[in-house]
């Protein structure tokens, strides 16, 4: 049995013009049964900053707890929050201290830099960081979410047509894995507010 | 269980906390996941200026490709440069190790790295944790005693040569190397050689892939090209795009204004007492 496929996840973020749309399924699963159907994955680390963890749930919350720790203590010493790119690099380091007995999760960042930039990254379990200037993915759901998003991406979209095809390639991409579904949860940030969005899937 | 009730920020290094858990599942039958690889094809080698180093921008999580443009060519330091194949965290975090203490070296000693000093903390890195910071490294750098290439083996074996290859796709890139290289290459000759030779593990091996990254340094500078050659652009995508009339069906809809920037306007009215 595979550590990342006890409970199932999926996650996507995608970069828009001077904005970003970060998003989840809502499934909490152990193994093949289903225990909850609106569990968060994504989580507010500021307000131009958000972060997803996909992979074994507890580790994710733990990891989540220690991140915004460190952040509030970052904020208390430097008075201001943490820049996106220095997220990453934190996120990173803390996944790679445990290296040889890693944090079983893989998380997507997801913000908006200087000038409104937005920034996505994702990594793996030990913390290797992946930049990319379109989309990440990470969950049981990656493979599907690689396919959905290299086709339906296009660059430079405004928010609502973001929206669309984030929530178009998750929805796809969860119908096809057994362990990610049961709606979506979406995010979409420009620099003027944030858009949360419950949508609805299918139940299975 | 822990001693401190309080998490302090870790002083730094390895930390095996999670191990006996690890373990503990290990035992009960859950298989550890794999880590991003970088599959890769990354090559070195020494030109009649200083070095040229090469590498495909391809990593891989398992079969599928993660990242179709990565930087596989690290800094070191301003005159040396490192390429790294195997897992790509242990690449990135052990390059970016030695990098910082190379400059601390520097700041220390006020003098240009050397080559040999990265590559003596590299393997004493590599050695001490017995190959299991599964990294090997091809790095080269032009410092006061000329231009020097090394490869680096995961288990901490270093070899010192004109030119070097590593990675899935290293016995491909070695045999172009072995074909055509010479001594005293001129510049041009030697980025169309590295060029050549990541191309063939590009197209023939399946960890390599997508773009070809050249880095020359020689003694007045470097010269980071990435992206150099990109022969696998997407020409089959289709013009038009996606477009999704509003179908989604949402269920509830948050919007959370976020705070405005806030302007000072200078020159007001004295505030009444």
């Amino acid at each position: 049995m595979q550590i990342f496929e006890y409970n199932g996840s999926a996650l996507v973020a995608m970069v828009g013009k001077n904005c970003f749309a970060i998003a989840s399924d809502r499934r909490l699963g152990v193994q093949l049964q289903t225990i909850a159907t609106d569990f968060q994955r994504i989580s507010k680390i500021h307000d131009r900053l958000f972060f997803g963890l996909s992979g074994l749930a507890t580790d994710a919350q733990t990891l989540y707890q220690r991140l915004v720790f460190r952040h509030k203590l970052y904020q208390l010493r430097e008075e201001r929050d943490m820049k996106p790119e220095t997220f990453a690099n934190l996120v990173s380091a803390i996944l790679y201290e445990k290296r040889f007995g890693p944090y079983f999760c893989q998380p997507v960042i997801a913000g908006l830099g200087d000038e409104d930039k937005p920034f996505i990254c994702t990594m793996d379990s030990i913390g290797a960081k992946e930049l990319a200037k379109d989309f990440v993915v990470a969950g049981t759901a990656s493979e599907s979410l690689y396919g959905a998003c290299e086709s339906m991406f296009k660059e430079d979209m405004e928010p609502e047509e973001l929206f669309e095809t984030v929530s178009q390639a998750l929805l796809s991409s969860v119908d096809r894995d057994c362990l990610s579904g049961w709606g979506g949860h979406v995010y979409v940030v420009t620099p003027t507010e944030v858009k949360e969005r419950i949508l609805k899937g299918r139940m299975d | 269980m822990s001693k401190s009730v309080i998490e302090m920020p870790p002083k730094g290094g390895f930390s095996f906390d999670l191990c006996k858990r690890n373990e503990m599942l290990a035992k009960k039958g859950v298989s550890p996941p794999s880590f991003r690889k970088t599959g890769t094809t990354i090559v070195g080698l020494i030109f009649q200026d200083g070095v040229i180093l090469g590498a495909d921008t391809r990593a891989t999580e398992g079969p599928i490709v993660c990242d179709k443009n990565c930087e596989k060519i690290h800094y070191m330091a301003p005159n040396i440069y490192c390429c790294g194949a195997g897992t790509a965290a242990d690449t990135e975090a052990v390059t970016d190790m030695v990098s910082s203490q190379l400059q601390l070296h520097r700041y220390h000693t006020g003098r240009e790295s050397r080559v040999v000093t990265a590559l003596t903390l590299l393997k004493r890195h590599l050695f001490n944790y017995q190959g299991y910071v599964s990294a090997a490294l091809v790095l080269g750098g032009v410092d006061v005693t000329g231009p020097h290439l090394h490869t680096i083996y995961p288990h901490g074996s270093t070899d010192t040569l004109p030119f070097a290859t590593m990675g899935s796709g290293s016995l491909a890139a070695m045999a172009v190397f072995e074909s055509k290289y010479k001594e005293g290459l001129t510049r041009d000759e030697g980025i169309k050689l590295v060029t050549e030779a990541i191309c063939s593990g590009i197209f023939n091996d399946l960890g390599s892939g997508s773009n070809v990254d050249i880095c020359v340094i020689t003694k007045g500078g470097k010269e980071y090209l990435r992206n150099h050659l990109q022969p696998n652009p997407r020409t089959y995508t289709s013009s038009k795009g996606y477009s999704f009339p509003k179908k989604t069906e949402v269920l509830l809809t948050k919007i959370t204004p976020l705070k405005e920037k806030v302007e000072i306007i200078e020159g007001g009215d004295a505030m009444e007492e």
